[in-house]
């Protein structure tokens, strides 16, 4: 018998109970659901952008991650259609950047390659960009390098909120849209960053790298080797429901 | 005959009146990596006179490396090439070792890096001679195309190619164990490795090693077998004689991994020895002409003329003093010993000589599967930072050259590469003239007798064929163009027709 007096929805046909204040990716991934994501991080202010995490709330399109969660709304997730809106959406970001994963550090690590992987993403899809901005490795620790930059603003967010800097911000509109260093120069190399800050940590992509250490973790060990985004989301996701700035 | 184009040229390099010639041109249609052709001027009765072999070089890959920090590229420059990654992998470690100071490399670095290198001696070694040699040599230059490929091999010799089919087998999984992935793995890094070996694995390798060694053994006989049957064809076929580089052990012993570069001229004079490959630059130049995109390197000594030299596994053979495990070095005292020597100097004793080197990386795959350092946990060492990183390697077609500059933020601002396509190209060219001039001049072309073109570049290198042709169907266009330019006559050959 179900003894949780918390009030819920149905995600997928299956109850999730929540707290009010929960956005629906929160109490999804409490209850042990995956929702793709990825500019969502438990951590930080959800931002709403890249729009992989969109499902049906009631039968129209929501972004989970922003949708606060309210008794007796229907969800649907895993359909075949939204997956497929999806991959399309994990394909266009491959197409954008340079994402050439055999030579890239962060395969393995990288969040947008692992939902690559889970959605089953086979081929490009679209013609590349192939942009060529180079790298700024004027830091003695760290480089960027911004042709991975899938505009997630984690970076911008876990600088100001955790780090207290604001090292870096997301400037210009559309697909002029880019990621900026806020120093003068531009460089990094003249703002406070630090290898230990949490900026350093959040990058979901292979932008912001800590140097020399590239590749140290062989094939087989890193992280979404082990297992698979869908899996290692719901490990990271936050055991007791709380409604974190939701 | 023409009067304006005398018979014979003195070389075939470049014929006198080109206007007045046919052009034909063998030109594979698709392949892994680099383009290369051979284009042949024939005059109306059929004689050869110029013979070019060009390769389009992928030298984008050096601007594209410009820019990149110094870690990414032993793992980036595995897209050089689709055969050998592992020794770009490898060369672009040993540069990066330099680059960060780390001399020497812990022991267990050092031997999981030669264990990887021999696992793709190995593999590179078999596919070469099973995959893409052996269906000539024991079929015959000119036998039927739908039978000379690897099928037809399997048909006829059912144990030879599940022999080689299994020995490639082996090496890949030596690479797969030390570089975490049979391709683009990531094993080396600047300054060691980024994993040992762990007992299981470990063991697993050392279940087959025996029957590795043993098949090895097996696959020197079937060339030496191959190459008596024949003896006339094999000595002179393609024959040239050329000055060799190779680098060797201190001690003069073959190492496939580190070492001095020796190089030796075609009469036997040794020219430099133990020299510190930190300074190749000052021994090695790189010709441009006009004609081919792939540089003309030479032996700075003898000049752009005369300098021009072979690598690979012939060179390797005839220069060290000895290999350093048994069943091989008694295999290459055959092999030298062979019709005083005449084996040692021909282009198909490449194949032999290759074989040979695929059985000494088997013994030494065995004798570091035994040694505990493998399973190691120090991995990585760091020193004291450099500007300039040089990282040479024999690679399984011959001497490969990694040299960067990386600048003090972390990046690389200049690259430069020498494979042994290169180092060979002059010898390619050289060797196949002689071909054109024995077999082709004043008869008919055919399909089998342009195969005895690509049967010479084969026994140097099989990267310029592509990735069908491991199946032992080299997709072909050959074009007879007339002196108004106009095209005659086209014969086709493709991957999927049996021709
Ligand atoms: S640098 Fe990384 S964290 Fe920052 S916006 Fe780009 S992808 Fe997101
Ligand atoms: S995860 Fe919700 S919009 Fe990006």
């Amino acid at each position: 018998m179900n003894m949780d007096v918390r009030p819920s929805f149905l995600l997928d046909g299956e109850e999730i109970p929540f707290e009010p204040g929960q956005t629906v990716i929160q109490a999804a991934l409490t209850a042990g659901h995956y929702i793709p994501h990825l500019c969502y991080h438990p951590e930080f202010v959800p931002h709403g952008s890249c729009k992989l995490c969109t499902v049906k709330a009631n039968g129209r399109p929501a972004a989970a991650c922003t949708l606060p969660a309210q008794a007796g709304l229907e969800v649907e997730s895993e359909t075949e259609e939204l997956n497929d809106l999806r991959r399309t959406l994990v394909q266009m970001l491959f197409a954008e950047g340079n994402h050439f994963c055999p030579a890239c550090e962060k395969s393995g690590n990288c969040v947008l390659q692992a939902l690559g992987y889970d959605l089953g993403v086979m081929t490009a899809g679209f013609r590349h960009f192939f942009l060529d901005r180079p790298v700024d490795a004027s830091h003695p620790d760290i480089l960027l390098d911004f042709n991975r930059c899938v505009l997630c603003k984690l970076c911008v967010r876990a600088s100001e909120e955790v780090d207290g800097k604001g090292v870096f911000s997301l400037a210009g509109r559309g697909i002029s849209r880019r990621l900026i260093v806020s120093a003068e120069s531009g460089r990094l190399a003249d703002t406070d960053i630090a290898v230990t800050d949490k900026a350093v940590e959040v990058c979901p992509v292979g932008v912001i790298i800590r140097k020399h250490i590239g590749f140290q973790t062989p094939i087989g060990r890193r992280r979404y080797d082990v297992r698979p985004i869908s899996a290692q989301a719901l490990e990271d996701a936050p055991r007791k429901p709380e409604a974190r700035h939701g | 005959m023409s009067t304006f184009a005398p018979y014979p040229p003195p070389s075939l390099e470049t014929a006198e009146h080109p206007e007045q010639l046919r052009r034909v041109a063998i030109e594979p249609l698709s392949r892994v990596e680099g383009h290369g052709k051979v284009t042949l001027l024939l005059d109306e009765n059929d004689r050869v006179h110029q013979v070019r072999l060009h390769i389009v070089e992928f030298r984008g890959f050096e601007k594209f490396i410009q820019g990149r920090p110094y870690w990414e590229v032993p793992v980036m420059v595995q897209r050089l090439c689709g055969i050998c990654p592992v020794s770009h992998h490898l060369a672009a470690a040993k540069a990066m070792d330099q680059i960060v100071g780390a001399h020497p490399l812990t022991p267990t670095a050092e031997k999981v890096r030669r264990l990887m290198h021999y696992g793709q001696i190995l593999q590179s070694h078999a596919l070469h001679f099973f995959h893409l040699a052996s269906p000539d040599l024991l079929f015959g230059f000119d036998s039927d195309p739908a039978r000379r490929n690897i099928v037809g091999v399997a048909q006829a010799h059912p144990e030879v190619a599940k022999k080689g089919v299994l020995l490639r087998k082996f090496g890949q999984e030596v690479i797969r164990v030390t570089a975490g992935k049979r391709v683009h793995g990531t094993g080396a890094i600047p300054g060691g490795v980024n994993k040992s070996l762990s007992l299981a694995e470990r063991d697993a390798l050392l279940k087959d090693i025996y029957q590795t060694i043993a098949w090895c053994r097996e696959a020197v006989h079937l060339a030496r077998r191959l190459y008596e049957q024949n003896p006339q064809l094999y000595n002179e076929f393609g024959r040239i004689d050329a000055h060799q580089l190779a680098l060797i052990r201190a001690d003069g012993a073959m190492d496939l991994y580190h070492g001095g570069l020796r190089a030796r001229s075609r009469d036997g004079q040794t020219l430099f020895d133990h020299l510190d490959y930190n300074h190749y630059w000052e021994h090695i130049f790189e010709e441009v002409k006009p004609w081919s995109y792939m540089k003309f390197p030479f032996l700075r000594a003898l000049g752009p003329e005369a300098g021009w030299y072979r690598v690979g596994p012939l060179a390797r053979v005839a220069l060290c003093d000895f290999i350093p495990t048994p069943f091989a070095d008694q295999e290459r005292r055959e092999f030298l010993a062979w019709a005083e020597g005449a084996a040692a100097g021909s282009t198909l004793g490449t194949h032999w000589a290759r074989m040979i080197e695929m059985l000494h990386a088997a013994e030494v795959i065995k004798d570091l599967l035994h040694d505990p350092d493998i399973l190691g946990e120090e991995l990585v060492t760091r020193g004291e930072r450099q500007e300039r990183g040089i990282g040479i390697i024999e690679a399984p077609r011959g001497t490969l050259i990694h040299h960067y500059r990386v600048n003090e933020e972390d990046v690389v601002t200049r690259c430069n590469l020498i494979v042994s396509t290169t180092h060979n190209n002059q010898a390619m060219n050289e060797s196949i003239r002689q071909v054109a001039r024995r077999y082709l001049d004043g008869r008919r072309l055919t399909e089998g007798l342009l195969n005895h073109i690509e049967v010479a570049i084969r026994a140097f290198d099989p990267c310029l064929s592509c990735a069908t042709h491991a199946l032992g169907r080299m997709p072909l266009m050959v074009e007879l163009i007339d002196a108004q330019g106009r095209s005659v006559d086209r014969l086709t050959r493709d991957a999927s027709a049996a021709c």
